[in-house]
């Protein structure tokens, strides 16, 4: 079956088998392999990826399904080639990962987290990536790499205070 | 093709089926998705009920206004549906069709003495949500009927209070035990109505009639709570498994009733009259 997707920006069409999931066309078809499969049904969260700006998990979609909706992955968000985005930026400062296995899913849970709620409080941070598995952080950097994150990003575009 | 019988199955937001099909206990041989119905995804008050369509989304539930004033013990729970991930795709009719016995909407439908739309073929027909849960994952829709829609009955008491609580090991994962209830008082803080179940505990939910009946007339005591919970709950049969055993899930189902309860009360209290 042949289906567009339009992955970061940009529209691909693909020839998919129906069965074959959001997850594995993301990785084997179109070759962008920052979206990883776990256990494979929607537990860990690992595959987390943006469908129309809320996070999904892609191993338990079809990628037929996704026909048309405007996905974003890890991929996506950085705002250039070497760039980082604030998000990824504030990971790599508190060091809100190890071996980086959840850490695209949960910069993407990041990210759709703050489109919405600028100042999230550190419960609703919590709940933002609850639904993915780190098993090597214990998620306290993880969760002040958000909270870092999202300071920053409430500064940016802001009139320069003069003494 | 429903009715053909060749293990066809709809697929709404594939969050229950997927997952079954990733761990091959199930294996249709055809999907039909239904995901992308518009005539199916609403919420639309009505008469003496609010109707929500089959593929409305958990998470348009969530903060949708109509559910929030209409029926704020089904906005409630939401929260606890799945997590944030599962909710931007699980729909509402996916979640009752599922039937699984720990599902908050489930629940919900249950306690407030829901009805379920369905279409089978080119007829319609209707079920009580009380009727339609008969087992852990099974339900009384006919096997080649869809669900359509929920209706979700109405109340138009003044002071209306909601309360809500479940054990489950991390926020959102299958919960252990818990209860809704929702409470309705007079002009003096009497109980009114009173709608109260369990979920999770038993093979699907149960709303506790005889509980509710003696709950109404009263001013929800704590020990008067206590002592029509402890009655309600001595013959049920709860499940038992790795996560929690029966006497387990008896105990906290217990202890969350009447938390649900009180909460539902002293909400309702603080609602204004008029």
């Amino acid at each position: 079956m042949r289906v567009e997707l339009t992955v970061n920006g940009e529209t691909r069409a693909v020839e998919v088998e129906p069965r074959m999931s959001l997850l594995d066309c993301l990785r084997e078809r179109l070759l962008l392999t920052g979206a990883h499969a776990g256990c494979e049904h929607g537990v860990c969260g690992a595959c987390t990826v943006l469908v129309d700006g809320a996070p999904i998990r892609s191993c338990l979609m079809f990628a037929v399904q996704a026909d048309g909706y405007a996905i974003t992955t890890i991929e996506g968000v950085a705002p250039g080639p070497g760039e980082l985005s604030p998000i990824q930026d504030a990971f790599c400062e508190t060091h809100g990962m190890q071996c980086g296995y959840c850490t695209p899913a949960m910069i993407l849970a990041a990210h759709a987290l703050l489109a919405d709620n600028p100042a999230p409080t550190r419960e609703q941070i919590v709940d933002a990536i609850s639904a993915n598995i780190c098993r090597c952080t214990g998620y306290a950097q993880i969760v002040e790499a958000i909270a870092l994150a999202a300071e920053r990003m409430r500064g940016l575009n802001q009139p320069v205070r003069r003494p | 093709m429903l009715a053909a019988g060749d293990d066809t199955r709809i697929i709404a937001g594939g969050q229950s089926l997927v997952p079954l099909m990733a761990m091959r206990l199930a294996r249709p041989k055809r999907l039909i998705d239904i995901a992308r119905i518009s005539d199916l995804d609403f919420v639309r008050p009505e008469r003496d009920t609010v109707s929500i369509g089959a593929t409305t989304r958990q998470c348009v539930l969530e903060r949708d206004a109509v559910v929030r004033a209409a029926v704020p013990l089904l906005a409630k729970v939401m929260p606890f549906v799945g997590h944030a991930a599962i909710r931007s795709r699980g729909t509402i009719g996916g979640s009752l069709a599922n039937a699984d016995p720990a599902a908050e909407i489930a629940l919900v439908a249950v306690t407030l003495g829901a009805t379920l739309r369905y279409r089978e073929g080119t007829a319609n027909g209707e079920i009580a949500a009380s009727d339609f849960f008969i087992g852990p994952m099974m339900t009384a829709l006919p096997a080649a009927g869809c669900i359509t829609a929920v209706r979700f009955p109405l109340w138009r008491d003044a002071r209306i209070g909601v309360g809500f609580h479940e054990v489950s090991p991390r926020r959102s994962d299958f919960a252990f035990a818990s209860a809704a209830a929702q409470v309705a008082l007079d002009e003096n803080g009497i109980c009114r109505r009173v709608a109260f179940g369990i979920g999770a505990v038993t093979a699907y939910p149960l709303r506790l009639d005889a509980a509710t009946k003696a709950l109404e007339g009263t001013r929800a005591e704590e020990a008067v709570v206590r002592e029509v919970v402890r009655t309600a709950l001595a013959d049920i049969a709860p499940l038992s498994d790795l996560h929690a055993s029966a006497d387990y899930r008896r105990r906290a189902a217990a202890c969350l009733a009447v938390r649900a309860i009180l909460d539902a009360y002293r909400d309702a209290e603080s609602a204004h009259a008029g």
